[in-house]
């Protein structure tokens, strides 16, 4: 991470996609080449959006720390500002600072196998952690992905699950908690994907993000099938307005989501995860 | 603490005349709009001679007190937060020109060199872990380290505690023992001066001071003593850490929420609570835009808010909040507790409540 006080780089957008009616991805670059250059993230860390006059917010990267040549988010049109931002079109000029927090545990998870459990919309963090693994296929163990979505109609990328779960020593499960014509996939909790799934608890890590309530749901259910409460990760989501630790708004207990997270071994936040209100 | 000197109070106008030919400007105690506060000084003639103040939960008054005493009072509303770390001020600064392209630019950051006189014990406690929060992690900030390190820190050791102090509970008064330059012990006609940094070594030298008496210093420790005694509140610990996380569901969290107007305004006079937001303020012709910071709390509802959902809906979770981080998860991510015993929090609340009895009574093992 940068150590200097942060203010925000000019940005361009390269390329706007539209994933869905309310989510689209931005394909970034800084104006400056030297700053450009300069950039360094890990997948599961964040930067700080900003869109002038309007505000900033914090959004995970999702694309490939060693593609130098651009870097992506997915945002989804929620609340203020990005519903602002989702009016931008390619060539438009935005401002970015990071990259922010603590990213997947890429190094621990090397030879291992590695679960992705995702839950509702939250799935931008781990595919930055997907195509990581994919692209250094012979660092890793078998890639399993369970997805949960509440509604079939909810799931972006459906193509590229159908392209990841055609690869070798990879198994792709989704599920939506109620599903419409033409899913061919599982309907219930995103629990019952994992007796399905070929988890092999003594060598495996698991990253997640999603709902709390789900990622507790899938915690325990992988505890007891003997996966270390160490090798399971959680992405956490809470306000952030700094990205350095300093404003106060993302704490869970004692833990500063924007610089001890976002990405947190189990452990870390076991008190707290799911208690309400913090 | 070396050797102590002693200042006539016929003669205290020459450490502000000295300060403010150093360079300083002068900040000290005074009576304004029915309350002690930090202001521009230039005459000891404005500081708060024959005053006092009364406080309790819910209730501050300024009331005569005998003698010709300066320092005869607990606290103000303001400690020194907003000295170096002010309610609102802009972080950055960006332009748009035609084209869409922006230019981003930080603020100057121009900070006078200030010398604050009547610094008490637990609000140098509370700029030491201001000083941890913003200066020893990863990211220091500049602009706090600036204002920070302009400061020359005039400390009078407090002998007129409040009924809503309990600095002595926290460890953090009512004697100052480090974080000043100078600090001062007042009696009857003077003050006892004790240096506590070159800078401050270097004013005491220009004052041509008297050695101190036995006596003189005999008095300031029993003064002091005193002033300790005087404390009726406490809290049940000095780490509530576990025993607050471990009533999570305790029932008077629900009790105190009815009583709590989520105001915010204990969150305000807090000289430790360090919560702050960020805005933009766009110009009206399109172009600038600043981005502000400015002082927020947890007892508001956008505090918690992510993506359409806010984590602290209701009162009961915002007061939890606070409760929990100010004595509970400061050790986690400062090494200590987050209270410095100032009591500002209790007289400053609109509907009285006392952290301390609430503490006791989550925490202390005592009656709901």
């Amino acid at each position: 991470m940068n150590t200097e006080f942060p203010i925000p780089h000019e940005a361009v957008i390269v390329q706007r996609i539209e994933e869905s009616p309310d989510i689209f991805t931005w394909r970034l670059r800084f104006t400056d080449p030297a700053v450009h250059a300069a950039y360094r993230f890990m997948p599961g860390q964040f930067n700080m959006l900003y869109l002038h006059g309007v505000g900033e917010v914090p959004i995970s990267i999702v694309s490939d720390p060693e593609d130098d040549r651009l870097y992506d988010h997915t945002i989804r049109m929620v609340g203020r500002v990005t519903r602002a931002m989702a009016q931008l079109q390619s060539g438009d000029h935005i401002g970015v600072r990071g990259a922010y927090g603590n990213p997947w545990p890429v190094e621990q998870a090397r030879g291992k196998d590695v679960i992705i459990a995702t839950g509702g919309l939250g799935c931008a963090p781990v595919v930055s952690v997907i195509n990581y693994v994919l692209r250094r296929r012979e660092q890793y163990g078998r890639l399993v992905i369970m997805q949960g979505v509440r509604h079939s109609a909810d799931l972006i990328w459906r193509d590229r699950y159908e392209q990841w779960a055609r690869l070798p020593d990879t198994q792709v499960l989704l599920t939506a908690d109620q599903s419409g014509p033409g899913w061919p996939f599982r309907t219930g909790l995103i629990t019952r994907l994992i007796d399905e799934a070929d988890i092999d608890a003594g060598n495996s890590v698991v990253m997640m993000c999603g709902p709390e309530g789900m990622m507790r749901a899938v915690i325990d259910d992988l505890i007891g099938r003997g996966v270390p409460e160490a090798r399971l990760w959680l992405s956490m989501e809470r306000n952030m307005q700094c990205g350095i630790g300093h404003c106060g708004h993302c704490q869970i207990g004692g833990q500063f989501v924007c610089k001890d997270g976002p990405v947190f071994a189990y452990p870390q936040v076991k008190e707290l995860l799911g208690v309400k209100g913090f | 603490m070396s050797r102590r000197l002693y200042l006539p109070r016929g003669r205290l106008q020459l450490l502000i005349e000295r300060l403010s030919a150093d360079g300083y400007r002068c900040i000290g105690p005074q009576a304004h709009a029915g309350a002690i506060v930090f202001r521009p000084l230039v005459s000891v003639d404005s500081l708060p001679k024959g005053l006092g103040d009364a406080q309790s939960p819910g209730r501050y008054r300024l009331e005569p007190s005998r003698g010709e005493r300066l320092f005869a009072w607990a606290n103000g509303p303001a400690a020194l937060k907003p000295f170096t770390f002010p309610a609102r001020e802009t972080v950055w600064r960006v332009k748009r020109d035609a084209a869409g392209r922006l230019a981003f630019g930080e603020t100057e950051q121009d900070a006078p060199p200030l010398a604050i006189i009547g610094v008490r014990a637990c609000d140098l406690a509370a700029l030491a872990l201001h000083d941890r929060h913003f200066l020893e992690g990863a990211v220091p900030n500049p602009r706090y380290r600036r204002r920070r390190e302009r400061l020359f820190l005039v400390a009078v050791n407090c002998s007129h505690p409040a009924a809503t102090c309990f600095c002595r509970a926290t460890g953090d008064g009512p004697g100052a023992e480090s974080g000043f330059d100078l600090l001062l012990d007042e009696l009857e006609d003077g003050y006892l001066v004790s240096v506590g940094s070159e800078r401050g070594h270097a004013v005491a030298e220009s004052l041509t001071l008297q050695t101190a008496s036995d006596a003189q210093i005999a008095q300031a420790a029993e003064q002091l003593a005193e002033a300790a005694a005087a404390q009726q509140r406490r809290l049940p610990s000095r780490n509530l850490r576990d025993s607050l996380f471990s009533n999570l569901e305790h029932p008077r969290w629900t009790d105190v929420a009815e009583r709590c107007l989520a105001c915010g305004n204990c969150t305000a006079v807090c000289p430790t609570c360090f919560c702050h937001r960020e805005v933009d303020e766009p110009a009206l012709d399109g172009v600038g835009s600043e981005h502000l910071r400015e002082w927020d709390s947890c007892f508001t509802r956008d505090h918690s808010y992510i993506h359409g959902f806010v984590v602290r809906a209701e009162t009961r979770l915002r007061y939890r909040q606070w409760l929990t981080h100010k004595l509970g998860s400061w050790h986690e991510q400062l090494g200590r507790s987050g209270c410095v015993g100032c009591g500002r929090c209790i007289t400053w609340c609109p509907a009285g409540i006392d952290m301390t009895e609430e503490a006791a009574r989550i925490a202390g093992g005592g009656p709901p």
